[in-house]
């Protein structure tokens, strides 16, 4: 394109003046003045570049700024990307993930090096767009965002409805529409951007937004009952702004239940993933969000049919049964018939039984009172029969006395005194024998004892001491004439009497004798005729008597 | 029956419980194993009931309106939006 002659004449002229300065002998730069020139010719030349190249060595420093490099097969650049850029990436740095950065070029002399100042970044292919999102998806699938246990049930009839989209274009209109058909409600649109710079953030604050409204309806706006995010179809990238986690942590965090109807059915969004039911159109989510209206009031009515229907076929069945139960029931008539006659029979055994009882009983007090006698008349009949009574003792005593009288009459005249002087009689001859006799026997008794006393006082006298004393025996005696029968007394004594038959002697008694050796000439008889004056006087005593 | 005041209780219930509602009572007193004064006080409550579903339905109309913003971004208020 360019001729020799062109190339040749650039390279001449340009030669002359480095030739010029080097001829000139110019002053050397310093490494830091050529640095700088080289800065600036750089960052002027490239102030804003977009380069596509795949990420490599990503590297997050602590002080939040991301380096990495860009490379395709055969070259190198590093980049950066400063915190405050890094935070506002859609797509997250990432080894082998081929993108197209945009940014601007600069220099770092420090190293003589230069490198890229990222501040955007958009993943380059629907593969790497693809990939990515898959990645996203997981990861926010292990946080739980999409647990089917967060989805909550859509109110039957709700009473508000908020749609988050476009506020022109055929979405809105499309749903407005479908509503009207099915159910006519009141709906709050959030007017949003849906694709480009900012649409995702739109979004999510526009679900944030209608969830900080007052739930108790007290707020200028009504809190709506359910959300419908709604988008028409498009590109992948169109749809962008519904894959940014911005927005699915918004819808998933959101209380009121979210309906996703983003782009076609063929089309999917991480939006759809964490709202609590996808539509497959934004047509389709009206139809989910209300019910038919006139359905419904059909179905009230036939509700209502079906009330007054079912109560009267029930009064009416109950109608029927009552009838039914009242022609079992017997005639009134012929139940009290029945019962009156047995009250008639019963009356009359009452009357029968009183009367028949009066009588019984009457009868019984007759025959007790028949059977009951009067005080007098009972006197009287007492006193008659004691009359009779008396009547028969006194015939009875006067039947004794004659009896008496006839016994005494009886014995008068065998009473006599003539038996009593005969006995007296007998007895004067006898008394008069009897005294005979005992005279007799007196005299006879007598000559007796006369006798018997002459011989007894013979028998006496032969026995007396006296007798003894004649045939020389004495009798010693004391002072006082108590009589000594014995030695012991005698020497006792001292001073004796001694009775011979012829009288007395007084004696001196001068001791004991041994006895046989020597007798003395007063002693042995006096001794003797003692001893045998108390048997001879024993022998005459009991003879005597 | 429609001029018999609806029940506070009936009134509070949402459209969706007060048409089950319905639906139980009729197909209790369609069962017919029902006491006459228990039909009767069902009866009542069903009408009650077919009066609220049907206020709430003819109450059903459609209010178009846009959120304004303030300019923090929170809900303002609203205008009528017009999309025809």
């Amino acid at each position: 394109m360019t001729s020799p002659a062109d190339d040749r004449g650039l390279f001449e002229a340009a030669a002359p003046s480095a030739n010029a300065e080097h001829s000139h002998n110019a002053p050397a730069r310093s490494v830091s003045e050529l640095s700088a020139a080289l800065k600036r010719t750089v960052e002027e030349t490239y102030s804003h570049v977009r380069v596509r190249g795949e990420i490599s060595q990503p590297k997050l420093a602590g002080s939040g700024h991301c380096y990495l490099r860009l490379k395709d097969d055969s070259a190198v650049i590093d980049a950066i990307i400063w915190r405050g850029s890094y935070s506002r990436l859609s797509v997250r740095p990432e080894e082998g993930l081929e993108v197209i950065a945009v940014g601007r070029l600069t220099t770092y002399p420090g190293r003589s090096s230069y490198q890229i100042v990222i501040e955007s970044m958009e993943l380059a292919g629907q593969g790497a767009l693809l990939k990515m999102l898959e990645e996203r998806r997981r990861r926010l699938a292990a946080e739980g965002l999409f647990a089917p246990e967060r989805k909550r049930p859509l109110p039957f009839l709700p009473r508000t409805i908020g749609v988050i989209t476009s506020p022109t274009g055929a979405v809105i209109r499309d749903i407005l529409h479908r509503l009207n058909d099915r159910f006519p409600v009141h709906v709050l649109v959030w007017p949003v951007l849906v694709q480009g710079e900012g649409a995702a953030q739109q979004v999510a604050r526009a679900v944030a937004g209608f969830n900080a409204l007052p739930a108790d309806g007290r707020g200028a706006v009504p809190r709506p009952d359910v959300l419908i995010v709604a988008r028409g179809g498009g590109s992948l990238e169109d749809l962008m702004a519904f894959n940014e986690e911005l927005v699915v942590r918004a819808v998933a965090a959101s209380d009121i239940p979210v309906i996703s109807a983003v782009g076609h059915e063929t089309d999917t969004t991480l939006c759809d993933f964490a709202a609590d039911l996808r539509a497959p159109t934004p047509t389709g989510a009206a139809e989910m969000v209300v019910p038919v209206r006139l359905d419904l009031l059909a179905q009230v009515h036939e509700g209502g049919q079906r009330l007054t229907g079912s109560l009267r076929r029930l009064i009416a069945e109950r109608a029927m049964r009552l009838e039914g139960l009242a022609r079992g029931l017997p005639p009134i008539e012929r139940l009290l018939e029945e019962q009156v006659q047995r009250l008639d029979e019963r009356s009359e055994r009452l009357t029968r039984a009183g009367r028949g009882y009066l009588d019984r009983r009457l009868a019984e007090v007759r025959h007790l009172g028949a059977a009951l006698r009067s005080p007098r008349e009972q006197i009287a009949a007492k006193q008659a029969q004691l009359g009779q009574t008396a009547a028969a003792l006194r015939s009875a005593s006067d039947y004794l006395m004659r009896d008496q009288a006839t016994r005494l009459g009886h014995l008068t005249t065998r009473l006599r005194p003539d038996g009593v002087l005969n006995g007296m009689a007998r007895a004067e001859r006898d008394l008069e024998g009897l005294g005979q006799r005992q005279h007799q026997a007196f005299e006879r008794r007598l000559a007796d004892l006369s006798q018997r006393l002459t011989a007894a006082s013979e028998r006496l006298q032969a026995s007396s001491h006296e007798a003894v004393l004649r045939r020389g025996y004495a009798l010693v005696r004391d002072e006082q004439g108590a009589v000594l029968s014995g030695q012991a007394a005698a020497v006792a004594a001292g001073a004796v009497r001694v009775q011979f038959h012829d009288g007395d002697v007084s004696a001196q008694v001068h001791g004991p004798l041994d006895d046989g050796s020597a007798p003395g000439p007063a002693e042995p008889p006096a001794r003797r005729p003692a001893a045998r004056k108390g048997k001879a006087g024993d022998g005459r005593q009991e003879s005597l008597f | 029956m429609a001029e018999t005041p609806i029940a506070p209780d009936i009134a509070a219930l949402s459209f969706e419980d007060a048409l089950r509602e319905l639906e139980t009572i009729v197909r209790h007193l369609e069962g017919g194993q029902v006491r006459l004064d228990d039909a009767v006080d069902a009866y009542a409550r069903g009408s009650q009931l077919k009066a609220h579903c049907e206020r709430r339905l003819a109450e059903a109309r459609a209010k178009i309106e846009r959120i304004t913003l303030s300019p923090d971004g929170q809900a303002q208020g609203v205008q009528p939006l017009d999309v025809a």
